[in-house]
């Protein structure tokens, strides 16, 4: 017999044999993966789903202070606050009681990485879903002692399972929500109107 | 994972189906290119399920919503276009698939005794494959998705007394409309599952018997002992790891068709996409130019080639059921003494060759508009079609006397030949020309001597099979 | 015998060869139509914003999308190519409403976001260079490849007018047919011939884009699939080759 035939050991056919099926399964699992791809993504949100989350604007000059008004961005409810001076000076003496009180997670663009959590001081947007299980909190802006709270300082209650937030949407400590409430990428189109959905651009 | 194992084996038997089945299942060494068409069709059933679910999370079965919900999935959706290509492309591929695997099974005798129920339980498949096509081609609510549905379930009202009931009992209403929409989506949906069933009836049939191969020769008959058992057939070779490594390959090099057809060509020049499709159905005008999708085209066209007689036009839709009909009938139709074609007479190849031409030819009468000269063709090859099965027992006889029934397919052979002369030159009013009359029926002559006549009196004889299977 | 019935298939195959030549007759003139050509597709872009938009809509075509393949910023489309409040991710609709179509036309201008598969570019590219001034019909105009179409010619400033030129033929049975052969301008538009003719290439490729805007990924998905599972085939092939030494 010729040559080749000599060389096949049985251990040189086993090697050889290995090789190629690890190569075969290599090859078909990257196809499989590859023909996944697709099929899984197509399960992703889709150009209309996208379109319906382009960016809205609202018209805040008709807001008072201590109004709240929701509007719906990518399916979601975003509440506008415009939070009265008082609201504001208590916002400072609350640390010792939230989880994050500086907003060092990454719920909000850099731009409202501040202790009012907003761009103006004053107008507070919120994305209205809590970070425990996605319900809506409620808006309190009463002060003092209500059935929820002693020392109750304005903020928003989630019903579901009695999650805090001050009026900077930050958490408070010891309820189930983990995170402040996310600030949505926003900027200020002039004094009167706001653009959810598109990131302020940087100065 | 030894004791996983044995876990498992104690509650479910894997290891022994896994070896019965698949390590252990032994199939004849010889199986050429023809025997990669049973893997493939699996796979593309599978493709076509996984698919389909992924389409149905985004197709809306309404009426008004329906062609939009498609175009929703081609643009829209990402790598939608793809998904939805890939099942437009896998079901004309299914039925290229499994047309070369009924070719097969003509070719090589795969139906005969004692496959009888596998072929059957194949034929059934193909008619639930035919069925889930023609629910699913409604759904992009294109013109030809209307069009075409329309004047299928019409063929349904031409049957006596139940047809008009009938009809409009599938509809759910008068005409296609909304209603059958949703329905034709809710059955599409159903059907594949059914399909996997028969598959799975299909397979454990086929391992009962075991495979047949080129030669037709029982395995299991000949000699036992191999390299990986001595009581194996010794030309029988473990299905793992060499039939899956083959069928490994086949499947890639298939994908590589398939889905260069779905990347380049995806609609195939209007035959997998027809154009009209591109425009929302239309109750009010139909286009000019209607066919059903290439894969039923041969059934069309027999449907279209017989005449209406006595009032109806039932005669045609029958002649269509009849045809396909014919065979579920043909593992008693064959009576050879050989299974394979390779050890058949001339005659017989000469058929099965005639038979392949005429599945084609019918196939693309079926697309053309009907002229003079396309109807005496069509009629011409339908005949041809009937009478590949009803003279299947003559020449295949080899000297065997003929028994009743064949000599009755045998006159019902002849009087179809001539009711079809006769229909030519007397009965067809502003008909075919002299020249077209005269060779259509010198052909047809011809066939009825060569396929019915001429074994008779001059029997072929068979080839002698060899005892082990051939390279 | 093999040759035998070799000689009998090609007998059988005979007829169906006779058959296969003949068709339809409206000759179509031919472009090299593409759509990769960025340029030519922006201005197909604009031309049919501006002249086919405000009677078709194209209900399956996003602006952002448009945007996007056609390498327009989303800023000059906002700007350029909404005359309303619709949003740039909105699908490319018309505010005319059927009604309104049904009552002008007789008919609803049909949506235009599949024409380039509906139809052929070539018929498109002829369609839209051939029309011509009939006072027989409602809107005055005519065209030669879609006899009586409801549709008025909307860019006849930019074409000018024409006037068909007719061929009298006799044909077998002895008929007179009267067959348009050509066209001759009777009043110049605000382009020559060949601008028009360019422009006319321009917006067929547009349509035949918007057609199905995944083309050119589709194309581009395929080359890296096929040559993956070229490379795939080679080595399952290999491996086969390698377990089939075994069967003798």
């Amino acid at each position: 017999m010729t040559d080749e035939d000599v060389e096949m050991t049985e251990e040189n056919v086993n090697t050889k044999r290995r090789l190629l099926t690890i190569a075969t399964t290599g090859f078909g699992l990257a196809g499989a993966a590859g023909l996944a791809v697709p099929f899984a993504g197509s399960l992703l949100p889709s150009e209309r789903a996208k379109a319906a989350g382009a960016p809205i604007e609202v018209d805040i000059s008709k807001l008072e202070p201590g109004q709240q008004v929701t509007v719906e961005w990518r399916g979601k409810p975003v509440w506008i606050i415009q939070r009265t001076p008082e609201a504001l000076e208590l916002l400072q003496g609350m640390a010792d009681r939230l989880i994050d009180p500086d907003s060092n997670s990454n719920q909000q663009p850099e731009y409202a990485q501040n202790p009012t959590r907003s761009i103006r001081q004053d107008i507070l947007v919120l994305v209205g879903i809590c970070t425990h299980l996605g319900c809506s909190p409620q808006y309190h802006p009463e002060i003092g002692s209500v059935t929820f709270d002693e020392d109750w300082r304005g903020g928003f209650l989630c019903v579901c399972h009695g999650s805090k937030f001050d009026l900077a949407g930050r958490v408070y400590a010891g309820v189930p929500a983990p995170n402040n409430l996310e600030v949505p990428p926003h900027r200020y189109l002039d004094d009167n109107r706001i653009l959810i959905g598109l990131d302020q651009e940087a100065s | 994972m030894k004791a996983l194992m044995q876990w498992i084996d104690e509650r479910f038997p894997l290891s022994s189906v896994v070896r019965e089945h698949i390590t252990e299942y032994y199939a004849p060494k010889n199986f050429n290119f023809w025997y990669f068409f049973g893997s493939l069709a699996t796979l593309v059933l599978v493709l076509q399920i996984v698919t389909g679910i992924l389409l149905a999370m985004n197709y809306k079965p309404d009426a008004d919503l329906a062609f939009a919900s498609v175009e929703y999935i081609m643009r829209d959706v990402w790598g939608g276009w793809f998904v939805r290509y890939m099942h437009s492309t896998g079901a004309s591929m299914f039925f290229v698939v499994i047309y070369l695997h009924m070719f097969r099974a003509l070719m090589y005798g795969s139906y005969r005794s004692p496959r009888e129920l596998i072929w059957i339980i194949g034929m059934v498949i193909y008619l639930a494959m035919m069925v889930s096509a023609f629910l699913g081609y409604l759904l992009p609510w294109g013109q030809m998705s209307y069009w075409g549905a329309q004047v299928i379930v019409n063929l349904f009202e031409t049957l006596p007394i139940i047809g008009g009931p009938l009809s409009e009992w599938i509809r759910g209403d008068y005409v296609i409309s909304d209603i059958t929409l949703n329905r034709f989506y809710a059955l599409h949906y159903l059907v594949p599952f059914i399909l996997a069933g028969l598959v799975f009836l299909h397979l454990v049939a086929l391992h009962k018997t075991g495979s047949n191969n080129p030669d037709g020769i029982e395995i299991k008959k000949g000699p036992k002992g191999n390299r990986w058992s001595d009581s194996a057939p010794k030309d029988g070779i473990p299905f793992h790891p060499y039939y899956t490594v083959k069928d490994l390959l086949g499947a890639v090099v298939f994908m590589a068709i398939f889905l260069a057809i779905v990347f380049f060509m995806p609609e195939m020049f209007g035959f997998f996409i027809e154009k009209p499709n591109f425009e929302p159905a239309n109750p009010l005008k139909t286009p000019e130019h209607i066919a059903p999708v290439w894969y039923f085209t041969p059934y069309y066209a027999i449907l279209r080639a017989i005449p209406s007689f006595a009032g109806t036009q039932v005669w045609g839709v029958l002649a269509m059921f009849i045809s396909i009909a014919l065979f579920f009938v043909l593992p008693w139709l064959d009576r050879s003494p050989v299974r394979s074609v390779r050890y058949k007479g001339p005659t017989t190849r000469l058929a099965l060759g005639l038979f392949v031409i005429t599945f084609l030819v019918l196939g693309w009468l079926g697309i053309q508009p009907p002229t003079t000269s396309l109807t005496i063709m069509s009629q011409f090859f339908t005949l041809l079609y009937m009478l590949f099965f009803l003279l299947f027992p003559c020449f295949s006889s080899a000297g065997q006397p003929l028994p009743l029934f064949a000599k009755g397919l045998l006159a019902i052979s002849i009087f179809s030949v001539l009711a079809t002369i006769v229909y030519w030159w007397f009965l067809w009013s502003g008909g075919p020309t002299f020249t077209q009359k005269i060779s259509y029926t010198a052909l047809t002559v011809l066939v009825l001597y060569l396929l019915g006549i001429k074994p008779l009196i001059k029997p072929e004889l068979t080839k002698t099979v060899p005892e082990r299977l051939t390279k | 015998m093999k040759y035998r019935s070799l000689l009998l298939i090609v007998v059988f195959l005979m007829p169906v060869s006779l058959q296969a030549a003949s068709g339809y007759d409206v000759k179509l003139d031919h472009y090299e139509y593409s759509d990769k050509d960025k340029n030519s597709l922006q201005s197909g872009a604009r031309l049919f914003v501006n002249y086919c938009l405000s009677c078709h809509s194209a209900h399956f075509m996003r602006y952002n999308r448009m945007a996007r393949d056609l390498g327009i910023p989303e800023q000059v489309v906002r700007d350029n190519m909404i005359f309303d409040d619709r949003k740039v991710a909105d699908p490319m609709t018309t505010t005319f409403s059927t009604e309104d179509g049904e009552e002008w036309f007789g008919i609803a201008p049909p949506d235009l976001s599949l024409i380039g598969k509906l139809r052929d570019p070539d018929w498109l590219y002829t369609f839209l260079r051939s029309f011509y001034k009939d006072d027989s019909t409602v809107s005055g105009w005519n065209n030669s490849v879609f006899p009586n179409v409801a549709m008025p010619h909307a860019m006849w400033t930019k074409q000018g007018i024409q006037k068909p030129i007719y061929t009298t033929s006799v044909n077998d049975a002895g008929y007179e047919t009267k067959k348009i052969t050509g066209f001759e301008l009777v009043r110049d538009g605000t382009m020559t011939q060949e601008e028009f003719d360019h422009a006319m290439e321009d917006l067929t490729n547009f349509l035949y884009y918007m057609a199905e805007p995944n083309r050119q990924d589709r194309i581009q998905w395929g080359v890296w699939t096929m040559f993956f599972l070229l490379v795939f085939a080679v080595v399952a092939w290999f491996l086969k080759k390698e377990f089939w030494r075994d069967v003798h």
